[in-house]
């Protein structure tokens, strides 16, 4: 079986919505019409996205950290959204575990998106359909782009490689490997939908220098006194100085 | 949630309607067995047809909760797993269901026939049966959904069922004042009965709701396990159909003060007019009862759809 997924690197996104930006042009370009905006230019604009960035801040002045996440459909092992729709409309390949909508039969219902728990779906105003990132389907299969481009946008746009897309059920693949050697962790765990997009958590990068490290103590000219031994406040010279 | 006007007005109006069918039937099954007096045949045909125009304006307003109304049909298919899917199916069953048995009453009342192929009281019980079956479906809409917390409980389906079923029975008794009066007293006291019960598992999940913990936090919702995040960016500033369609936009004040309407104009005042209204022999006041707790039930719907808080709203509480 194949699982196809989005692992998403925390610890590198940086927040630039080249994402949701890159995400929008390429599905509103589609074959399956216009993701709407309403009033793009007016005071209060409002339009439909796949793929949204939001920041959080974590802990209290001056211990913070601003943490990136971007939030689009996780396709749930267990889709929540796809036994409640009552036209067979949203439903969950079986030969890539990637979770659509048929537009052509969605009745525009919402009940898909109360049977959300991450709020993934969104309704768009003007086609009065549900709709939801697709992993760029129309784009992955494409035999006519060459095969590094076989990729949905939104990991083609990443310039801090924060996303990664592959098999989550390949244990050799790179997404795997993430989550595995990552501590890669799933949203939501707490409601059994499983979903397939994993997240990877911010790692702390600390440098610890030992005093022995700046000193050279192990310096066999100084050890055997055949090198001239200078203040320590004093520059020093490889080779020079038994420092 | 953000409460839509189309639901509200939708399950309000079809509870009442099956709510009347079940009070028309059990006043035929009451005659039948010998503990009422048998009503005219117009009687019942005057009961379905307020049955059916209940559940046409419920329709017609279900309509306008629809992005594309005209595929509406495609709806019926997937019965096998969605609650939504066998409401589209039973609501028609259960229409045609009350038309049939208004049909064997008029066609039995006029003495067209001599015998009918089927009596009346069975195509009651069928429908009967139907009008139970759509209730179940309804609240299992609610219900079925497990991380809506405040709706994940048997408690909803009940209250679907004896709120719809005492409506339904007040505004038999208001019929009955207008067409049967000798009928009036019981359903008159049915409403009462019912509107007891209601009150006792409405009453239930209010004290249930109020005390339910959260099982989703944010910590849950990005993964950090840290006890202070707070959002400072949602990924848009002008509002999408995730702060639209989850959020009543209402204060907490507003929100218990809907939760106080509901509850007396559901339950102590239009019990108190039943009373009156029956003591009196006065129709205007027993209409006004149907009246009261109609307003009341829409204030309930109101309030259970505002009351359920949708675990997306973790990511969604700050724009920035």
């Amino acid at each position: 079986m194949t699982q196809l997924a989005l692992v998403i690197d925390l610890n590198v996104c940086v927040g630039c919505h080249a994402c949701v930006t890159s995400c929008k042009e390429w599905n509103t370009s589609g074959t399956a019409g216009t993701m709407s905006d309403l009033r793009p230019y007016g005071a209060d604009p409002t339009g439909t996205f796949f793929n949204r960035v939001q920041t959080f801040e974590v802990g209290e002045f001056p211990d913070t950290q601003t943490v990136h996440f971007p939030k689009s459909c996780l396709h749930c092992e267990e889709p929540p959204c796809v036994p409640v729709c009552p036209t067979g409309a949203s439903y969950k390949r079986p030969e890539d575990g990637i979770v659509l909508v048929d537009y052509d039969k969605c009745i525009g219902c919402k009940y898909c998106s109360w049977a959300c728990p991450y709020g993934a779906r969104e309704i768009d105003e003007r086609q009065k359909v549900m709709k939801k990132c697709t992993l760029c389907v129309d784009r992955i299969y494409d035999k006519t782009l060459p095969p590094a481009e076989r990729r949905p946008a939104c990991v083609m746009a990443c310039p801090t490689s924060a996303r990664l897309f592959g098999d989550i059920h390949d244990p050799a693949s790179e997404v795997s490997q993430a989550i595995r050697e990552r501590g890669g962790y799933p949203l939501m765990p707490e409601w059994g939908t499983q979903p397939a997009n994993h997240y990877l958590p911010r790692r702390r990068t600390e440098l610890t220098i030992e005093e022995d490290e700046l000193v050279r103590a192990d310096n066999p000219l100084k050890i055997d006194g055949k090198l001239p031994k200078p203040p320590l406040r004093d520059p020093a010279l490889d080779d020079v100085t038994s420092w | 949630m953000h409460p839509a006007y189309s639901v509200i007005f939708l399950t309000t109006l079809i509870g009442a309607g099956q709510g009347l069918f079940l009070a028309l039937f059990s006043a035929e099954l009451g005659a039948r067995l010998g503990w009422l007096n048998p009503a005219d045949a117009g009687f019942y045909v005057g009961g379905a047809v307020l049955v059916c125009g209940l559940m046409v304006m419920g329709l017609i307003a279900s309509i306008f909760h629809l992005g594309r109304p005209e595929r509406g049909w495609r709806a019926a298919t997937r019965w096998r797993t969605s609650w939504l899917s066998r409401e589209i199916i039973v609501l028609p069953l259960f229409v045609a269901g009350a038309v049939a048995y208004g049909a064997a009453h008029w066609i039995q009342g006029a003495g067209w026939m001599q015998q009918l192929p089927v009596s009346t009281l069975a195509i009651g019980a069928v429908t009967a049966l139907l009008s139970v079956a759509l209730f179940v479906s309804t609240g299992m809409i609610y219900a079925c959904l497990k991380f809506l917390q405040e709706w994940a409980t048997p408690l909803t389906v009940a209250n679907y069922l004896l709120l719809g079923c005492a409506s339904g029975f007040t505004l038999a008794t208001a019929y009955a004042a207008a067409a049967e009066p000798a009928l009036a007293p019981f359903f008159g006291a049915g409403a009462l009965a019912l509107s007891g019960l209601a009150f006792v598992t409405r009453g239930a999940s209010l004290i249930r709701n109020a005390r339910l913990k959260p099982r989703s936090t944010l910590q849950s919702a990005i993964g950090i396990k840290h006890p202070r995040i707070v959002q400072m960016a949602q990924g848009m500033m002008g509002g999408a159909f995730n702060t639209r369609e989850f959020f009543h936009g209402r204060s907490r004040a507003f929100l218990r003060s809907v939760k106080w309407i509901f509850l007396a104009l559901t339950f102590p005042v239009p019990a108190v007019l039943v009373v009156a209204g029956l003591a009196l022999g006065s129709l205007p006041l027993l209409g006004l009862a149907f009246a009261v707790q109609y307003l009341g039930l829409l204030a309930e719907r109101w309030f259970f759809f505002a009351q359920a808080n949708h675990p997306q709203n973790l990511y969604y509480q700050a724009v920035a």
